[in-house]
């Protein structure tokens, strides 16, 4: 016998008895759950969306789509898309290549791996672009730097700050040459914006690696990240088949870039609104 | 020089061309005339070499592109160029030796030049680290180009690369930052740039040295956003298609020509650079010259707005 059992004299079961499923009464069905990939946690979807999607058991932060980046970031109703409808097009005739994007389109229902737009946060005007990962890696295709660039031009013209949310594989193989280009392409857009003494801030999300890295990403005034966010040119699996050792656990994230000199904060996701409009206040 | 190194395809004939080296030889040793089946036999050879190099695959031209005898950086600094000095370090950690750079004189006028070395032989290479930069290369070229720009030097580029280096340390003092800031400085330096592909240009750690007023490649140059193995590796998970690869990743010289993403073609000897580096030299100094000359005459201003429309043009 057990202390507490004096205190709950009630025979304890060593079961529990479960209603049966009839499938008519949806209301007796669980939460919807979303198991953390950091700590195994077993989130209810909608705790997860109460907290920016950011797991409260380890602070692991699912990566957001597109449209929940822009609607944790904008003041409400305010953003107001940029260039929508520009369409990757097959210039190398790649095999397989045009199925794969028509396919990646019906799935994400995005037009492509990056969004841009004008918007205001926290009262600030912003042209601001956000990759996402789920389209084709977020990689680095003619239609992504051609966005990333107008947003660039757009932010001259406009004489208001440029904010870019980051996510990609790299550039986009599928596209050869063209697509190595736009990493040249959005870089003289950044030298354009720097000339114009306009702020330019970077918000590298999980993962941003390769061309982007090399590019536009890292050339910002203000580099931040996210807690544990991958960012490198070289990813780890390539890196481990050159040197054909394991490399230590960490390596590449955002801690490990923080401590390297590489980027200016790690700001949680439910901070970075207020850093963005302290930031960008700072800079009127 | 020697030329030791068959590549596959090459085997067949160079067979061919020993044995007629052969049959020269015995002739003269035993003082009998061959000499109309040789010439025959010469004639027969030149066309079909003619045939096979005029008909090669993208997968041969990668092989041409990496051929260990090809001429690199330093080779063309020494034969093109006058009073070269190598300017080292990158101020803030070490020199890269896959990343060469300095002042010379090009037909009289000083030029700063920086190129991707790779190395002849294994420990050249080893120095080299067969020339894939580590970030301080990134850094040293980009110290060398705003001190072009201090002096009003032109700059002429030569690219020659796997790709920037994939490993520890080179993430570690951040590979991706240092070739994002040499981008940036060559797209508004205020100089003009001529940037030539001589043998392989892979990915961003090419293009680092190829943001340019005028981007020429030899013709057995190859040029790509990644190695047809890497693409292989990761579309296929089959690094034996790297063949069907090079094929759609349209990186040879002549498809990059003709979808408008490089200026000229400089036309090699039949066999490859390396087969006859006289001729390789005249043609590349000559090809130089023109285009150094035409951006000489434009003014700045002018330049860095057709640097940025050409860029801007890409993909639009």
């Amino acid at each position: 016998m057990l202390l507490r059992d004096l205190f709950n004299p009630k025979p304890r079961k060593k079961y529990i008895t479960l209603p049966a499923r009839t499938g008519e009464s949806p209301a007796l069905e669980g939460p919807a759950v979303q198991t953390c990939p950091s700590c195994g946690n077993r989130n209810r979807e909608e705790d997860l969306d109460n907290n920016f999607k950011v797991c409260p058991g380890c602070n692991y932060h699912y990566p957001l789509t597109a449209g929940e980046r822009i609607w944790t970031i904008t003041d409400e109703n305010s953003f107001q898309e940029l260039n929508a409808g520009l369409k990757a097009v097959d210039p190398l005739s790649f095999p397989g290549y045009a199925e794969k994007i028509t396919k990646v389109q019906e799935e994400t229902g995005l037009e492509e791996a990056v969004i841009t737009g004008t918007a205001t946060i926290k009262g600030e005007k912003v042209i601001l672009g956000v990759m996402d990962s789920h389209f084709m890696m977020g990689s680095m295709g003619s239609v992504v730097g051609e966005k990333i660039t107008r947003a660039f031009e757009q932010a001259c013209e406009e004489r208001v700050p440029a904010i870019i949310f980051t996510a990609s594989g790299g550039a986009r193989m599928q596209e050869g040459m063209f697509s190595l280009m736009q990493m040249a392409k959005t870089s003289a857009a950044v030298a354009r914006l720097h000339q114009e003494g306009l702020l330019y801030i970077s918000v590298m999300t999980h993962p941003t690696t390769g061309g982007v890295t090399a590019s536009f990403a890292t050339q910002a005034d203000i580099i931040i990240t996210e807690p544990g966010t991958l960012v490198c040119f070289t990813g780890p699996r390539v890196i481990e088949q050159t040197i054909h050792h394991k490399i230590p656990e960490g390596f590449q994230s955002a801690e490990f870039l923080l401590e390297h000199g590489m980027i200016d904060q790690i700001v949680h996701r439910r901070d970075l609104k207020e850093f963005l409009g302290k930031m960008i206040a700072l800079h009127r | 020089m020697p030329y030791n190194y068959s590549l596959e395809f090459e085997k067949d004939y160079k067979e061919l061309e020993k044995k007629l080296n052969e049959l020269k030889e015995l002739a003269v040793k035993k003082k009998i005339d061959f000499s109309q089946e040789i010439a025959t036999l010469e004639t027969k050879l030149d066309g079909f070499k003619e045939e096979r190099y005029n008909a090669l695959s993208a997968w041969q031209k990668v092989q041409i592109a990496r051929h260990p005898e090809r001429p690199a950086t330093m080779d063309y600094i020494s034969a093109l160029f006058d009073d070269f000095i190598e300017l080292h370090g990158d101020r803030y950690y070490r020199d890269d030796p896959a990343i060469v750079g300095g002042i010379a004189r090009f037909n009289g006028i000083p030029v700063t030049v920086i190129g991707h070395q790779k190395g002849k032989d294994t420990s050249q290479n080893l120095k080299r680290n067969f020339g894939m930069p580590h970030p301080e290369g990134y850094r040293k070229a980009c110290r060398l180009l705003k001190q072009a720009e201090k002096f009003q030097r032109p700059v002429i580029c030569f690219i020659d690369t796997q790709g920037a280096y994939p490993g520890v340390e080179a993430e570690e003092r951040g590979q991706g930052w240092a070739i994002a800031q040499t981008l940036l400085q060559m797209s508004h330096l205020e100089t003009p740039v001529i940037s030539l592909v001589i043998g392989e240009g892979g990915s961003g750690g090419a293009l680092a040295l190829g943001i340019a007023d005028r981007i020429l490649m030899l013709s057995y140059a190859v040029y790509s956003v990644i190695s047809p193995e890497g693409c292989a590796s990761i579309l296929c998970k089959d690094v034996s298609r790297s063949r069907e690869m090079a094929d759609y990743l349209k990186l040879t010289a002549h498809d990059l020509h003709s979808m408008g993403l490089i200026d000229e073609l400089i036309p090699e000897p039949l066999e490859g650079a390396h087969t006859n580096l006289e001729q390789t030299y005249k043609i590349v100094k000559d090809t130089l010259q023109v285009h150094l000359d035409e951006l000489l005459s434009c003014s700045i201003e002018d330049l860095l707005d057709k640097r940025y429309q050409r860029l801007r043009s890409i993909g639009n």
